[in-house]
Parts: structure tokens; C-alpha cells; sequence
């Protein structure tokens, strides 16, 4: 093997606000690593092959799939998963609308589903039901049937633009 | 003594209210524990190696080149577990001449599926072990493959198991009057074949599995993703020879199930017996590749069947010839004959007619084995017997919705026997129907349909009434001589504080079990349900049960906490009227209190009995019971299933120059009995609407003549998402069984049961005016342009 | 995400893995470092930029052993800029940059619209138009894209830069005429003229799913220009389809794309469908283009 490529990479990072230094497999993706080494269980591996979302989380504020993202790549990211936005509080609305909904049955969806969810609410605004459907399509829910994601990601919309009470 | 379910204003009303769900707050900030959460020091990892063929002789293994990997410790064959491990056979006694041939925790020398478990790589991390998997060399020589169905049972056919004769699994006839008299004479026959696709349950958590044998203590304990943990506890004590006492199942936070986690999968039990062969944790976490070719399939089912009527439209016979393809094996304990046997049962289940005749022939293949999955057979049952209605009523000129009221069993009309010999005790159709009518403005929506037409719009509205099959009694699986525990128990406990925690035997799998338990626990014993603790999912813990399966949480789990919570109030409260010198029929216990019954008045928080009761018992008298815990078991006695009942709607348009449906709007109206939480199960009914609603656009596994699985990853194999869902509105008619105290039935299936067929009949109502109708489930947008007529081959 | 085409040889091999397994990893922190890494791997040199198909083949060990030069940190890669007549975009720039860039939408609103397409918005975020074209999957966008809007793309090699025009760029099945050691580094597109018609057209069975069939229609002063995505082993450049349109006959164009094109049959749907669907889209982008013009 050829010296230049490592099959161990060191990297310098900050999840959820706390500094990390870990050295990792040049193949473990992101996800792997948040589970296995930091112990953030929150978000799940369950397609590693980029489609079913639940692996989503945050890195250097945009949602990204842990399955398809090297760990490797984090150095010098800042990664929030759902274990620092619950900490932070920085989703409390919207996981509270997720509990009054019950917009969550079995739970593995839902913490790759509040990340991307959150990402269309920063974008302000009330967006439609249908921009909500299409936004949120790329995150695979088995059990809801989507209709009560959708209501609680509208009601928080509203209630972040003020137009109905929290 | 008896809950006044009638009185809204009654006290501890906690039954028939939206409740939140005491477990989602732990889940929405990522604090859920399923298995592959779960690490335990020494633990190892299994990867297998599986059978790329669909069909071949294994003539030898090669692992030297594996065990060089860097991290594989162990690397084990079929021989090697079969050693610890002693084969099953998944038959049932009621379902007669059902056969299937030992099954093994990992292939011996034969593979009989793509995807079938032939080594087993374990290793300090599933990377390693998938390292080592890939340098594990098999040497097999491919066999004749039985792919297709409809030829597995032609001579030229080669048997897949000759040891057993043929491929037919398991065969059965249901007759009922004078059938083929009936189709002679009768106004109108419509025939048609319907196809349902082959699905799987694709659960988001994969299955997951890690079994900790643990040699000096003789205890095999396993976190497993399952719905059924007493059933595997027999299961695993059974197969590997430990006691029952000590085998403890711990079911934690499951990640989806609908049906694919009741099962006994090798991959699993190969996993149990390598830990008690290396007597140290081995965790097994199915990857997504895996999961389509190992988790079981379903509904792979060719119908042709026919209808007769007479001008009024009335309902004369049904015949219907259902063919089913189960894999290789029949799938233990609760085997593959269960779903064509439910076609038989269903059809033609909401209507009042007197002829019926209904064949299943289950034959083996070269495939992965199927199952029951989530409202097994009906979708197939509903849309064979809704779509061969629909087609009915357009050969005579009837409305959808008035061929059906004219047909449905009247509603004061039970209890009732069906041609099929489904008893039901009381069900809803007309109100139901009514109901629906309502909700979805019918008229309505026909205007809009007649507008968009005459602008070369085509929408459809499809109608599909449905029954459904919950509580089941042991005439489901333990007559048949399976160990599936019918009954189910719970243990209600009061701590000293007065908090309550019950230990039930139904399972969590997300659709609010611990919800519904605690409502019913508050309610029975008198305290908020925010005091109630609810625990389940380990079989060293909780009483004796079954789990979740065919609708049963709620009506026989949820009666078994309702007797518990009673039980355990009349202890309390025998003991307050002992403390307080009081007439017991005179006490009542509200939001944790003792109070006058009469007049409400407050005489003892609970927290004051628990102190004397757990600290100064001495002060008691002598004789006094002070158990406070108590607990329950219930079954169903009188009838075999609490059929439940209910109808759907789709309104959807077809763009016929392409085959693209979009869904517009759906609606269900179903009677599942006492609704305990309305949210809990509108959202039930939701997600089961869609996953039906997948069967009907989307879900197809696809094979090629090899046997080789075409589409096994999520990019292939589609399930619904939240772009193409509609909306849906669902409305209740409530009918309790008389069974039960509680006089729930099941609402898990109703969804998935109807949907299918409600948007087939869509379709083909908004194809009628071209003269193209579809029958082959997933109705994909090339199904629709062929039935149209466009494509040029 | 991965193309379906991918798939059947994974159950073929029985291979059931889902970790990846690359041979090692360094990360380039400019052009002339990547050229050096690339060149020491001894031919098992492999370009990770936004990683959504790479790392996804990675997992299912449908590549195993790649030494992956990470350029994706690389300064001076990435964002679009004006050119007079041309509009530059980076190699790096991120598919949700592309959707959101005014001067993207303003003078290339092809590939704005196509965009909205791909996938969904996690993997809009990571994935890069450079990643998109070197990967050449003839089922995504913006190959097609390309053909129609009659890209350059620009590549830099041992022997320095070298642009090619996009339709000598995609020569097979995920095959490019990128050579070993060279990188993708940009892409120009013409910018549209006043009246220049950019239409996408795609049937896909779920949101952000690979499309059925997808075409994408240019007209301008100098003709149509049609490419399709989803119907053969490439991007397809439908050059008799352009002429029959140029010549305002529809019906003679839809004969001649279902003529020149050869489209798969998968799982999904079959070459007669898509055959029979290139033609539905051409019909409906013709109207599409001449609607909005009036």
C-alpha cells in the first residue's frame, strides 16, 4: 500500500458543541462512527445505500446522509445530531408537535426525519402541505403513513410565523 | 363490577381519549434502545456468507483464506450448528396435509434460496466479519430451480424436496351450496384473474438480534427486535436445549415489525446457537441487502375467480381459485399455509349470500419464503371480492355504492355464520357505509369526477368494503399443536407511593401498546395514567403471552390489564375499608385517591395505604389480604376471531398518456369495537392505509427464471413516501364484543386490508369510459398504459 | 444514491455486505497534490468529491480496494461564475448551490430545474455537478443536461487543462473519457439566449426517484437541441429528433426519437414504455416550450 493513503485518519472535530478527536477506518461512514465510537445512537443505520433517511443528521448546517459521507471527511466539521438539538433545545417545538401528533409509531425514522424536517422550517415561512411532502421525501417512514409528519411540521411552521399559538 | 364506557363524565375516564404516548418523548430526542443500540462487553459480531444460487448442492466450504482476516475469530457451517441446534419442521395439525421438510439454522448441504445462510463469519466488528465473508470460498454445483408458481405442480416440474413427494405444501377446498348450479342459471357471471405482487415489510430497523449465552449461570438471555418474545423464549429453549426458566427474551424499542418480526428466522437462531457454542454475546444485525432477500415475503398470490347475480344485483355465489408460491420452507412455528387458507376464509366476507367455493394451492419454490405480513390475506381476499363487486355492478348499470348496500349483512342481523364459516358476533357495514357516504361527500366527488372528465381528466372513485380478522382464540396456531400463546397476562403492581407499574405480555412495536395499557390500568385501578408504568417485552419479567400479532394488543392484552387493574383496586380498596372501618362498596380510588364513592370525598391518598401496607403492616389485621398485586390472564372463549369491520374510498386521477396515478384523497371508516385511544388509532388505520396503498402502486420483489432476486435495495424496491401519500379521513362506528369487559377488537390490519382494493376500483372506474381495466397488483404505470392499449410491442 | 443498473450484480455475486472496504483515504489539499496522490496510487486511484454514488457503491463493496483522493476540500473548485457568454460552474458546486444560484437560474434554468429532480435535499446538499458527470449514470440530469445545453467540460490532467465537449464526454455505461489521473474541474455552459426555451420533462414513479425517462428540450436561434436520460446505456443526444423538430414536424420528431433510442427494460419499466414515454415528453415539452413562449 502505497504510503500517502491511510487506512486510519485522524480527525479534529465538534458534535454537538463539544470538541472531538478521534482517529477512524478510511471506510466507515459517518453514521458508523457517530454510533460505534461516540455512542450517538440516536440517529440509525438502515439502507446504507443513501435512501431511506434515517441516517440523516447535521453537518456544517446542511442535512446529510451518515451513510454516505466518510468520517474521514469530518475533519474540521461541526456535526449537530439528534442527541445535541434535544440538549440544546434548539427542535423542542417541533418535538413536542411530533409527540401531540403521535407523528412518530416505532421511532427509528425520527431523529433523521427532525433534521431534515428542521432544515425546511429554518428556511422560514409556511411552506405547503405539498413542499412539506416533497421536502421530507427523501426520509422513509414505514409506519405513519407520512399524514401526521406533515401536520406537526405544518403546525410548527405556523407557530414559529406566529399565526397560531404554541 | 363494570366501567360505564357510556358516562363521558364518569370518574378516571381514561379509556376513549387521546392520551400521549408515554414512550415518544424518549424516542423524538433519540434516547430509544433497539438492538444494535445495545453493546456488551465481549461481544461479537456475525456476518453470513449466502447462497448466490437459487437452487444448488454445496459440495464444499473453503475459510482458510477468511480466518487470515484481521479481527474473524470463529467460522462456522450448517454442520457445526446443527450440532447445538435441532431442525424444525413448520406444519399445524388443523391445516390438514400441510407439509415442509426440516429447516435448519443455516443450509447442510443443499441451499435452496438466493440469500439462504450457508456460513457464518464471526468477528471482533461486522466490518471484519464481512471481510472475512467475502474471502470464504463455496463450491456449489446449481440444481434445477421451481421458480414459477403456476407450473410448480406440472410433472415436468423437478420436486424441490423429493423426501416429501411434490411441491404442493398444503392444498385446501371450501364448498358451500350448490355453486356450479348457481353459475349456470344466473343473470350476470363476471369473471376476472387478479395478480397481488410480492412484498416485503422492509421495517426500517433491519432485524436485529444479540444473544448472550452465558454458561456459568446456564442462562441464555437475547435482545431481539421481535414481536412474539415469549414465543421465542419456547422456541430457543426448545432448539437449543435450555430450560424455558432460562431463557429470557428482552424486547426493547422495536423498529417497525408489521408481521416480519413474528417470525423464527435461521439467520437469527444460527446466531443464538454461535453464542452458545463461543459462550459470549453475539450480535447479528440483518444490512439492507439482506433484509430483501432473508426477511420473508408475502402476498405473492394468481387468483381467477367469478361472481354471480341475479338483475337486482343480489349476490349469488363467489368461486375462487388462489394459488400461492411460499419459498422453500414453510416458516416456523406459524407456517406459509396461513395466508391462502385466509382467502378462503375472507371472500365475500361483507356480503350476505349462500354459494361459495374457494380453493388454495401452496406449492414450494426456489424463493424466499413468505409469511404472514400485516393483515395477512385479506388485501388479496378484498380485492378479489371488492374488484369481482365493482365489475359486477358496472355489467348491471349499478352504483358501487348501491350494489354493496344492497349485499352487506344487515346490521341487526347477527350474530352470523358465513359461507365460509366465519362466525361474526356483531359487525357495522350499513352504519359504516353510511358513514363514508358522509365523510367523503359521494355525490360530490361523482360531480367532480363528471367536470374533470369533460375536460379529458380521469379520475376514479374506488369503493372497498372489508372485514377483519383480530383477537384470534387458539384456533389460529395452538390447535395445530404450535406454541403460540394465545391468552395473554398482565401483572398490575402498586408501589408504596401509590405509583402503579404493569407487567404486560403484549409487545411495543410503536403503535402505542404502552399508551393503551396505561389509559386502561388508570381507568381499572383509579389513578392518572401518567402514574401508571408500563412494562413490556421480557419474558422474565412479564406473565406469559403472545405478543403482537393479528390485532390482538388491545382486545386481549388490553382486557388482561382491565382485569388486572380491577383485581388490584378491590385489593386496595379492601384494605382501605379495613384501614379506614369503612363498607368496601363504599370506596371508590380516583386520581390516586381513596374517596366516598357517594360523594367523592377525599379519605386517603394511596400513598398513605402504601406506607402502611409495605412499612406497618403490623398494624393491620392479622388476616388481612395484602397483595397489592394482582394478576391476570385472558382468552377468548366464544368466538375464534373478533372480526372486525369497515370500508374505504380512494379518489385518484390517471394520466393515461403515461400510466402516472395520483392519489387524491382516501378515506376509512372501520369498527374496530371500543376505541381506547381515537389518536392511537386513526394513525394505525393511517399507516396501515398506506402500506396498503404501497401494495397497490408500488411493491413488487421481482425474480428472474434462476430464482434470482431483481430488485432487492430500497432504490429498487419502492415503498410509499411522503411526495405521492394523500391525505386521508377516517371515521369509527364503534361496536364492542361482548367477550370482553373492554370490548376492543383489533385496529392494526383494517388500513392495509382495504386499501389495495379501494384504489384498484378507483382505477378501473376512471379507465371504464376507455375500456381498459387492470387486475395485476402493483398497478404500475406501464400495467396501466398496456391495459390501455398504448404501447407498441 | 446508486443506480439500479448496479444491483443485479450484487445478488449475482450473493455478495451481502454493507461496509466499506477501500484499499485507503487521503484528502488533496490542492489541484497539483491530488494529481500526486492520484499518480502514486498505482492505478487504484479513486476521485471522492461529494461521495453520494461512490460511498453508496463503497458500502455494497461493489468497489473495494479504491485509494480515495478526497478533493472535495479543494479551495477554488467550487461556485459559478459569469463569463460573458458563458456561465462557469466549478466542479465542487454542490447540487442545492446549482438550485439556488441566481445566475444559474437566470441564464442556465435547465439546471435549475433539473435540481429539483435529484433525489432529495440531503443529498442535494453533499452531491457535486462534477461528482454527477464523472459518474455518468445515464439515468441523472444532469448528463443530459449537459448534452442539451452544449457544455464544455473541463478537465485537468499530468499534461495540464483539456475541455471536452459534452458529447464526446460520455462514452459508456458509467464511462467517461476522463482519462486515469485526470479530474473533472469545471463545466461552462453557454449562456441562454433571450428567447431561449430550457425545458425539463421527467416520469418518475416516487418524487427523487430515478426517472422512467426524462428529456430535456434547448431551443434556440440556432435550432432544438434534445437529450434524454434514463434510455440507454448514456445520455442520449436525439439529433434526428432536433432536425425533424427544427423542420416543425412533431409527429416526425416523436418517430424519430422512439426510432433512435434504445432504451433498457428493468424492474421498473420496459424499453417498449420508454420507448413509448420519450415520445409523451417530447410532445409535452414541444408544448411546454411553445406555451410559455406565447
Amino acid at each position: 500500500m502505497t504510503k500517502v493513503f491511510a487506512d486510519r485518519i485522524d480527525i479534529d472535530l465538534m458534535v454537538n458543541g463539544e470538541p472531538v478527536e478521534a482517529r477512524v477506518p478510511a471506510g466507515q461512514h459517518v453514521i458508523d462512527f457517530l454510533r460505534q465510537e461516540l455512542g450517538l445512537t440516536g440517529a440509525h443505520a438502515s439502507c446504507e445505500h443513501g435512501v431511506c433517511g434515517t441516517c440523516t443528521v447535521r453537518v456544517d448546517g446542511a442535512s446529510v446522509r451518515g451513510c454516505l459521507m466518510l468520517a474521514a471527511q469530518l475533519d474540521g466539521a461541526d456535526v449537530w445530531t439528534i442527541e445535541g438539538l434535544s440538549d440544546s433545545e434548539a427542535i423542542r417545538d417541533l418535538q413536542e408537535a411530533f409527540i401531540a401528533r403521535n407523528a412518530l409509531q416505532c421511532g427509528f425514522c425520527t431523529p433523521g426525519m427532525l433534521v431534515a424536517a428542521e432544515e425546511l422550517l429554518a428556511q422560514g415561512g409556511v411552506p405547503e402541505r405539498a413542499a412539506i411532502r416533497e421536502h421530507l421525501s427523501g426520509n422513509y417512514c414505514r409506519c405513519t403513513g407520512y399524514e401526521a409528519i406533515v401536520d406537526a411540521v405544518e403546525t410548527v411552521a405556523r407557530q414559529r410565523a406566529g399565526q397560531v399559538q404554541a | 363490577m363494570t366501567v360505564q364506557f357510556g358516562n363521558p363524565d364518569r370518574p378516571n375516564s381514561y379509556i376513549g381519549k387521546t392520551v400521549p404516548r408515554p414512550n415518544a418523548g424518549r424516542l423524538v430526542e433519540g434516547r430509544g434502545k433497539y438492538v444494535d443500540d445495545i453493546n456488551l462487553p465481549r461481544m461479537v459480531h456475525v456476518a453470513f456468507v449466502r447462497s448466490p444460487f437459487a437452487h444448488a448442492k454445496i459440495l464444499g466450504i473453503d475459510a482458510k483464506e477468511a480466518r487470515l482476516v484481521k479481527g474473524v475469530l470463529r467460522i462456522f457451517t450448517g454442520a457445526d450448528l446443527a450440532e447445538v441446534c435441532t431442525p424444525w419442521v413448520a406444519v399445524l395439525a388443523h391445516l390438514k396435509g400441510l407439509k415442509s421438510p426440516p429447516e435448519h439454522p443455516m443450509a447442510l448441504d443443499r441451499s435452496c434460496w438466493v440469500g439462504e445462510p450457508v456460513v457464518a463469519v464471526v468477528a471482533t466488528s461486522r466490518a471484519a466479519a464481512e471481510d472475512g465473508a467475502a474471502l470464504v470460498e463455496v463450491d456449489y454445483d446449481p440444481l434445477p430451480v421451481v421458480a414459477d408458481m403456476m407450473t410448480a405442480l406440472d410433472a415436468s416440474t423437478p420436486v424441490l424436496h423429493p423426501e416429501i413427494g411434490d411441491n404442493l405444501a398444503f392444498q385446501r377446498l371450501h364448498e358451500e351450496g350448490d355453486v356450479d348450479s348457481i353459475f349456470a342459471i344466473a343473470h350476470k357471471v363476471v369473471s376476472a384473474r387478479f395478480k397481488t405482487g410480492r412484498h416485503t415489510g422492509v421495517t426500517l430497523e433491519p432485524r436485529s438480534i444479540l444473544v448472550d449465552w452465558n454458561p456459568a449461570e446456564g442462562q441464555m438471555t437475547a435482545y431481539h427486535a421481535t414481536q412474539a418474545p415469549h414465543m421465542m423464549q419456547t422456541v430457543l429453549a426448545k432448539h437449543l436445549d435450555v430450560p424455558e426458566s432460562r431463557v429470557r427474551v428482552i424486547c426493547g424499542d422495536v423498529g417497525g415489525s408489521y408481521g416480519i418480526k413474528v417470525h423464527v428466522y435461521p439467520d437469527e437462531v444460527a446466531t443464538a446457537a454461535i453464542s452458545k457454542i463461543m459462550a459470549r454475546p453475539v450480535k447479528f444485525i440483518a444490512d439492507r441487502l439482506e433484509s430483501f432477500t432473508t426477511d420473508i415475503h408475502a402476498r405473492d398470490h394468481e387468483i381467477e375467480a367469478k361472481i354471480a347475480v341475479d338483475a337486482n344485483g343480489k349476490i349469488l355465489a363467489f368461486d375462487v381459485d388462489d394459488w400461492t408460491a411460499i419459498g422453500a420452507y414453510s416458516v416456523y412455528p406459524r407456517t406459509s399455509a396461513i395466508e391462502g387458507n385466509q382467502v378462503v376464509n375472507l371472500c365475500g366476507g361483507p356480503y350476505d349470500f349462500a354459494n361459495y367455493r374457494a380453493k388454495t394451492t401452496v406449492v414450494f419454490q426456489n424463493k424466499t419464503p413468505t409469511c404472514q405480513y400485516r393483515a395477512v390475506g385479506h388485501p388479496i381476499a378484498v380485492a378479489v371480492t371488492e374488484g369481482l363487486v365493482d365489475m359486477a355492478a358496472a355489467a348491471l348499470g349499478l352504483d358501487p355504492v348501491e350494489i354493496r348496500r344492497r349485499n352487506m349483512y344487515a346490521d341487526d342481523g347477527y350474530p352470523i355464520t358465513s359461507p365460509a364459516k366465519m362466525r361474526f358476533e356483531g359487525l357495522s357495514h350499513h352504519q359504516s357505509m353510511d358513514k363514508l357516504v358522509e365523510l367523503m361527500d359521494y355525490d360530490a366527488l361523482r360531480r367532480d369526477q363528471a367536470e374533470a372528465r369533460a375536460r379529458g381528466v380521469h379520475r376514479g372513485i374506488g369503493i372497498a368494503s372489508f372485514i377483519e380478522l383480530t383477537n384470534p382464540s387458539p384456533f389460529m396456531y395452538g390447535i395445530g399443536g404450535a406454541r403460540i400463546s394465545a391468552q395473554d397476562g398482565c401483572t398490575v403492581r402498586m408501589d408504596p407511593d401509590g405509583s402503579i407499574v404493569a407487567l404486560s405480555g403484549v409487545t411495543e412495536q410503536g403503535q402505542g401498546t404502552e399508551a393503551m395499557l396505561s389509559q386502561i390500568v388508570a381507568e381499572g385501578v383509579g389513578v392518572l395514567p401518567s402514574n401508571v408504568r408500563v412494562i413490556t417485552g421480557d419474558t422474565q419479567v412479564t406473565p406469559y403471552g403472545g405478543g403482537t400479532w393479528a390485532s390482538r394488543g388491545a382486545g386481549i392484552g388490553g382486557e388482561a390489564a382491565l382485569r388486572s387493574a380491577r383485581a388490584l383496586r378491590d385489593s386496595i380498596l379492601e384494605v382501605a375499608a379495613a384501614m379506614l372501618q369503612a363498607d368496601q362498596a363504599s370506596l371508590d380510588i380516583r386520581d390516586g385517591h381513596i374517596v366516598d364513592a357517594e360523594s367523592g370525598a377525599g379519605r386517603m391518598p394511596l400513598e398513605e395505604l402504601g406506607r402502611i401496607v409495605y412499612f406497618r403492616g403490623d398494624t393491620l389485621p392479622e388476616g388481612l389480604p395484602r397483595e397489592l398485586v394482582q394478576t391476570r390472564h385472558y382468552i377468548t372463549s366464544e368466538y375464534p376471531f373478533a372480526f372486525t369491520n369497515g370500508v374505504q374510498a380512494s379518489y385518484l386521477e390517471v394520466d393515461v398518456e403515461t400510466g402516472i396515478v395520483k392519489l387524491l384523497k382516501h378515506w376509512c371508516v372501520e369498527d374496530c369495537g371500543r376505541i381506547i385511544n381515537p389518536q392511537l388509532v386513526d394513525e394505525q388505520i393511517r399507516g396501515g392505509i398506506v402500506q396498503g396503498l404501497g401494495g397497490a402502486l408500488f411493491e413488487e420483489i421481482h425474480y428472474d427464471d434462476e430464482g434470482q432476486l431483481l430488485n432487492g435495495s430500497m432504490a429498487d424496491y419502492l415503498v410509499p413516501m411522503a411526495g405521492e401519500m394523500p391525505d386521508m379521513v377516517v371515521g369509527h362506528v364503534e361496536t364492542p364484543t361482548k367477550e370482553s369487559m373492554l370490548g376492543a377488537k383489533g385496529a392494526g390490519e383494517a388500513g392495509t386490508a382495504g386499501a389495495p382494493a379501494a384504489v384498484m376500483n378507483a382505477i378501473n372506474d376512471a379507465l371504464r369510459p376507455l375500456g381498459a381495466q387492470v387486475t395485476q397488483m402493483p398497478f404500475t404505470p406501464e400495467r396501466i398504459l398496456r391495459a390501455l392499449g398504448a404501447i407498441e410491442d | 444514491m446508486i443506480n439500479n443498473q448496479c444491483w443485479e450484480s450484487v445478488d449475482a455475486e450473493g455478495g451481502q455486505q454493507m461496509k466499506a472496504s477501500p484499499g485507503g483515504y487521503a484528502r488533496a489539499n490542492d489541484l497539483s497534490h491530488a494529481m500526486l496522490l492520484l499518480a502514486s496510487a498505482e492505478g487504484m486511484g479513486r476521485v471522492l468529491a461529494g461521495g453520494q454514488s461512490l460511498i453508496a457503491a463503497m458500502n455494497m463493496r461493489l468497489s473495494t480496494g479504491d485509494m480515495l483522493v478526497d478533493i472535495s476540500r479543494i479551495a477554488g473548485l467550487s461556485g459559478v461564475t459569469d463569463q460573458e457568454t458563458t456561465l462557469h460552474i466549478g466542479a465542487l458546486t454542490k447540487h442545492a448551490e446549482i438550485g439556488a444560484s441566481p445566475l444559474i437560474r437566470k441564464h442556465a434554468p435547465l439546471l435549475a430545474e433539473a435540481v429539483t429532480y435529484i433525489a432529495h435535499a440531503a443529498i442535494r446538499n453533499r452531491g457535486t455537478i462534477g461528482g454527477a458527470l464523472a459518474h455518468a449514470d445515464p439515468a441523472a440530469e444532469f448528463p443530459a443536461c449537459m448534452l442539451a445545453l452544449g457544455a464544455v467540460l473541463h478537465i485537468h490532467g499530468s499534461d495540464g487543462e483539456r475541455s471536452v465537449a459534452a458529447e464526446d464526454f460520455f462514452q459508456g455505461l458509467f464511462e467517461t473519457s476522463l482519462e486515469e489521473g485526470e479530474i473533472l474541474t469545471a463545466i461552462t455552459v453557454p449562456k441562454a439566449e433571450v428567447n431561449e426555451r430550457q425545458i425539463l420533462q421527467e416520469i418518475a414513479r416516487r418524487s427523487g426517484d430515478y426517472a422512467l425517462a426524462g428529456l430535456c428540450l434547448v431551443r434556440r436561434s440556432t435550432g432544438h437541441r434534445i437529450s434524454l436520460l434514463s434510455v440507454g446505456s448514456t445520455p442520449v443526444l436525439a439529433r434526428n429528433t432536433m432536425v425533424q423538430l427544427d423542420r416543425g414536424d412533431i409527429d416526425g420528431a416523436v418517430a424519430a426519437l422512439r426510432e433512435e433510442i434504445d432504451p433498457p427494460s428493468d424492474t421498473q419499466a420496459s424499453a417498449d414504455y420508454r420507448r413509448h414515454i420519450a415520445g409523451v415528453l417530447l410532445r409535452r415539452a414541444v408544448a411546454q416550450s411553445r406555451g410559455d413562449a406565447a
